[in-house]
């Protein structure tokens, strides 16, 4: 008798990589690039993801790793990955020649919640690389700019040579309804914006709780942060969305790397309403 | 420049003084004038025995520290918030320094005469200290915050 401790996946072509060429490699900050990424082949281009969503993105002979995709939902034909180099294989990652070839599996997970939330205000909260996840979310709203209310951004980053986008987050504040606020821990004499952690920044913004929705992504720590802050100010937790990371292998539930307690990050995941991850945050090997 | 200038607005509107009693309110309206600062001014800088307490009218100000020959600003502070909140200890020098990041227009309190004024009246004291201990409670939380460097690349979660 043999046990079977995994079910096989209804469809196992998840798991093998497509080919993707790197079309283009762009610095954003001193540790951070942007890689543009195409199919080889036009007849059949990468699949379309939802904003919030992720990759299985395969450097040959280094490893796998789950990267969220950055770029703009609606531009077919290549997915945007925004990426700090940490490891070898981040590392690997942002120096891909331009023309060389990567693994790409999916999109997998959970997206933001764009469609329930037409016709309400939005509150995005980021820190750190925690944007790049989210820029999707805000792509899709300056395009549908009518469908939704107020749009506010807050972005927080380490210094102001960590900032991520600094030029498209200028001139997302020209947007009419649309307020981007940014701030770093510490910054030199030539920073004139905002110091102090991002949740300072929520004095000089005005919300209304009952009719926004908001959206938070950076380091745990960060969100929990954000999380306090807004139950003070009257948020339900079913109106606070979060993205969660944690390590992934499988991206499907099989392989339970990245599970939190009854939940998997991969495929339950990334992005949860607060109220189904909050117990489970800021707990690991669970 | 400083200018002295005469308050126009009343103190009720300071979020600081919500729901003091209008003898507090008066007391404070006795002690306190008006400041504007130029962009870039200092106001005070580290160790300092300058006195006053401030709240933002508007503008901001930039909180800085020198350290290893460089200036780092480690906080920015804007309308209605405080600073220079360690003049209501005695003999305390200022642990910061204070620059006007635009123009200011700020409400500022001689220290050694709130205190005396908390000294005569408790109740009023105690009012003023409540508040300010939020104050310096919320500001405290912020920087333990910001001190996790909780961006860095080996800091988890």
């Amino acid at each position: 008798m043999s046990a079977v401790l995994c079910p096989p996946s209804a469809d196992v072509s998840v798991m093998r990589p497509a080919a993707g060429r790197v079309a283009r490699v762009e610095k954003e900050t001193h540790d951070t690039f942007t890689l543009r990424v195409e199919s080889p082949d036009e007849a059949s281009p990468l699949a379309g993801f939802e904003p919030g969503q992720f990759s299985m993105l395969y450097v040959y002979g280094v490893g796998e790793l789950p990267i969220s995709i950055s770029g703009d939902p609606e531009e077919r034909g290549s997915l945007v990955y925004t990426i700090r180099s940490v490891g070898a294989a981040t590392h690997a990652l942002v120096t891909s020649k331009e023309g060389s070839t990567i693994g790409v599996r999916g999109p997998f997970g959970t997206s933001w919640p764009l469609r329930e939330t037409r016709g309400r205000d939005l509150l995005v909260v980021a820190g750190g690389i925690g944007l790049a996840p989210l820029r999707p979310a805000i792509f899709h709203v300056l395009r549908h700019r009518g469908d939704y209310g107020r749009l506010v951004v807050l972005y927080g980053a380490r210094s102001p040579k960590d900032l991520l986008f600094r030029k498209q987050l200028a001139a997302w504040n020209y947007v009419p309804d649309t307020q981007v606020l940014t701030t770093v821990d510490y910054g030199g004499l030539s920073w004139r914006g905002y110091v102090g952690v991002v949740t300072t920044l929520f004095r000089y913004i005005r919300i209304r709780p009952d009719r926004t929705t908001a959206m938070i992504c950076g380091p745990e720590v960060m969100m929990r942060f954000v999380v306090t802050e807004l139950k003070s100010r009257g948020f339900p937790a079913e109106q606070i969305y979060l993205s969660a990371e944690r390590n992934m292998k499988c991206a499907i539930g099989h392989c339970g790397h990245c599970q939190m307690g009854p939940l998997f990050v991969c495929k339950d995941g990334p992005v949860f309403p607060c109220h189904r991850i909050g117990p489970w945050m800021d707990r690991y090997e669970l | 420049m400083i200018r002295t200038a005469t308050l126009t607005g009343s103190y009720k509107q300071i979020p600081f003084f919500k729901g003091l009693d209008d003898s507090h309110l008066s007391k404070l309206e006795a002690l306190g004038h008006e400041l504007t600062f130029d962009r870039d001014q200092i106001i005070f800088r580290e160790g300092d025995e300058s006195s006053f307490f401030y709240i933002i009218l508007s503008g901001r100000v930039s909180l800085e520290v020198t350290a290893l020959g460089r200036t780092l600003r480690v906080q920015t502070i804007g309308e209605n918030e405080e600073f220079g909140w360690s003049s209501m200890l005695p003999s305390h020098g200022k642990q910061f320094q204070a620059r006007a990041l635009d123009s200011l227009h700020v409400l500022a309190f001689d220290g050694p005469r709130l205190r005396e004024a908390c000294e005569e009246d408790n109740t009023f004291g105690y009012a003023l200290m409540k508040r300010l201990l939020s104050v310096v409670s919320h500001r405290l939380l912020a920087m333990r915050v910001q001190v996790l460097d909780m961006y860095s690349p080996g800091v988890k979660g």
